[in-house]
């Protein structure tokens, strides 16, 4: 993708403007280049060019063997560390017929609701920011610390955990995390309520989220979107509980969906999400099983020739594994599917039509992470 | 020095005009953040929330890099990005200085095999504080932080040892 724009504000014949946002810029959520042409207030067009975090993660993934791909998948979405390990565990214990012991099972679903709120939080506060809210963003940052702790108790991480890995997880549940656990369930329902009355049920906010950056239900399932995005358009579609993994088939969890598909949909979804999360999490600590939490494995895996495809629900939507295998010990090809990377194609088709002061506002509502996008 | 030691309504203190400016400039950090991976979650979004409240010390991020003293780069860099960090440090004005958060930053870190990826960012731009970790936790950005304000302090001495021995 090559931007239209050139390089700074340039003026041209029709009197429409092109602004570069990016990419270094604040309101991009990491690097993203937007090239939007206005006219006057009103964005005509909107181009993403991409390119500048790529990293090389699937070319890397090439060269490392199977036990390390967690360690760069943690790298890519790296608000949901959990969820991009899990993505390419399940990848590897399918292709060799792992058999994961039960309660890791459940330990993968804790952590990865663990990390969905948190990563919700992270989403919460910069959003607040980019509507031109700003004190909110201390009491998001409140509830992000105390998931964090718990993840730190847990995996030894605050971030890129590299918690979970072919074969289950690799540490059990302590007492003080347990403990943890048990003190944020407590309070987060009352802090999630005053959340929502804080920024959703400021009218101020209401009224600059309605009907903006509609995306029909149609338009959403034949751009790809997932996740939140997905179930704001009204389409309740989520990997959970369509192709469940984890302990997904035995919890019980409600699906948010939206009716319009607008900026406010997608942001009460995100919140009821978080709300269903607090509820996987409660039921995961009590009918957490006994047993080991990691299957026995050589130290090289070397999974026979073949193919397969593993998705999980990250927060930001359908995140998914496509690992080749050559019988040796790295994968011939490791290729992930990143939800924001069809969240970013409808920002495209969103931003024209709208007020420029709204374009920071959509690229928040969408929740997109550029480090997965760029690999 | 003494100013350091908060001057109180009916105190007086006599310094160096330099040394006053130096003083000022190690207690008001102003940054421009190039936050592009990881470190910026962890290292700065978490840093300027209520727990570890960078303001505090007088660092306030998200600065436009025409106003700003320091340039915190958290992440990777690869050589698309490496020419907006070069354009980026030019239009700041001296003095100022870059601090390098996380192992990409400092040596490209589990990415340093990729060719696209800049081999840490002094390559790019001259660094003053390098700080360990994949992510580096916030209290280590803290603490590269104060010893950013050290090495500013020490600066000023070594600036003026060096006019007396001169003399």
């Amino acid at each position: 993708m090559s931007p239209r724009a050139a390089e700074h504000v340039e003026h041209t014949a029709t009197g429409r403007m092109v602004f570069d946002v990016g990419s270094q810029h604040p309101s991009t959520h990491g690097l993203l280049r937007l090239a939007i042409e206005t006219d006057g207030e009103e964005i005509v067009s909107a181009e993403a060019c991409l390119g500048f975090l790529h990293r090389g993660i699937e070319k890397l993934g090439e060269h490392r063997r199977y036990h390390q791909l967690p360690t760069l998948m943690d790298r890519g979405d790296y608000l949901s560390g959990i969820h991009g390990e899990l993505a390419s565990a399940l990848a590897v214990e399918r292709l060799r017929g792992i058999e994961v012991p039960p309660k890791a099972h459940w330990l993968r679903s804790l952590l990865g609701e663990i990390n969905r709120i948190a990563s919700h939080m992270a989403w919460y506060g910069t959003f607040g920011r980019d509507a031109g809210v700003t004190s909110h963003f201390f009491y998001s940052m409140r509830d992000r610390e105390a998931l964090l702790d718990i993840l730190e108790a847990v995996t030894g991480q605050r971030m890129t955990f590299n918690y979970v890995r072919p074969g289950g997880v690799i540490a059990d549940l302590t007492v003080v995390a347990e403990s943890k656990i048990r003190r944020f369930l407590r309070t987060f329902d009352a802090h999630l309520d005053e959340h929502q009355t804080f920024l959703g049920g400021n009218e101020l906010l209401q009224k600059r989220l309605r009907g903006v950056g509609v995306i029909d239900r149609d338009s959403a399932m034949s751009l790809g979107l997932t996740g939140a995005n997905l179930r704001a358009s009204g389409v309740p579609y989520d990997v959970r509980r369509d192709r469940p993994y984890a302990a997904y088939s035995e919890l019980e969890f409600g699906i948010p969906i939206g009716t319009t598909g607008d900026a406010m949909d997608r942001y009460l979804v995100r919140i009821e999400e978080m709300r269903q999360a607090a509820r996987i999490v409660r039921q995961c600590i009590e009918g957490l099983p006994e047993g080991a939490v990691m299957a026995k494995l050589p130290k090289a895996l070397r999974p026979r020739e073949g193919e397969t495809y593993a998705c999980v629900e990250s927060p930001r939507g359908e995140l998914g594994v496509h690992l080749v295998a050559d019988g040796s010990e790295t994968p011939r090809r490791f290729h992930y599917r990143a939800p924001s990377l069809f969240a970013i194609a409808a920002l495209e088709q969103m931003l024209p039509g709208t007020l420029l002061a709204d374009a920071a506002l959509l690229v928040g509502s969408v929740d997109i992470v550029p480090g997965e996008v760029e690999r | 020095m003494a100013l350091d030691r908060s001057v109180g309504e009916h105190s007086l203190a006599f310094v160096k005009r330099e040394q006053l400016f130096d003083w000022a400039r190690r207690n008001s950090l102003w940054c421009t953040t190039l936050g592009t991976a990881c470190c910026a979650i962890d290292g700065l979004m978490n840093l300027g929330g209520p727990r570890f409240d960078i303001d505090r010390m007088g660092v306030l991020f998200g600065v436009s890099p025409r106003q700003a003293d320091v340039m915190v780069v958290a992440g990777t860099v690869n050589r698309k990005m490496a020419e907006t960090l070069k354009l980026l440090y030019d239009q700041m004005s001296e003095p100022r200085w870059v601090v390098a958060v996380g192992a990409c930053a400092s040596t490209g870190g589990p990415f340093r095999e990729y060719p696209n990826v800049v081999l840490g960012v002094d390559r790019v731009v001259p660094v003053d504080v390098y700080i360990p970790g994949c992510p580096p936790r916030p209290e280590s950005v803290q603490y590269a932080f104060m010893q950013l304000q050290e090495k500013i302090r020490r600066q000023t001495e070594e600036r003026s040892a060096a006019r007396r021995d001169g003399s």
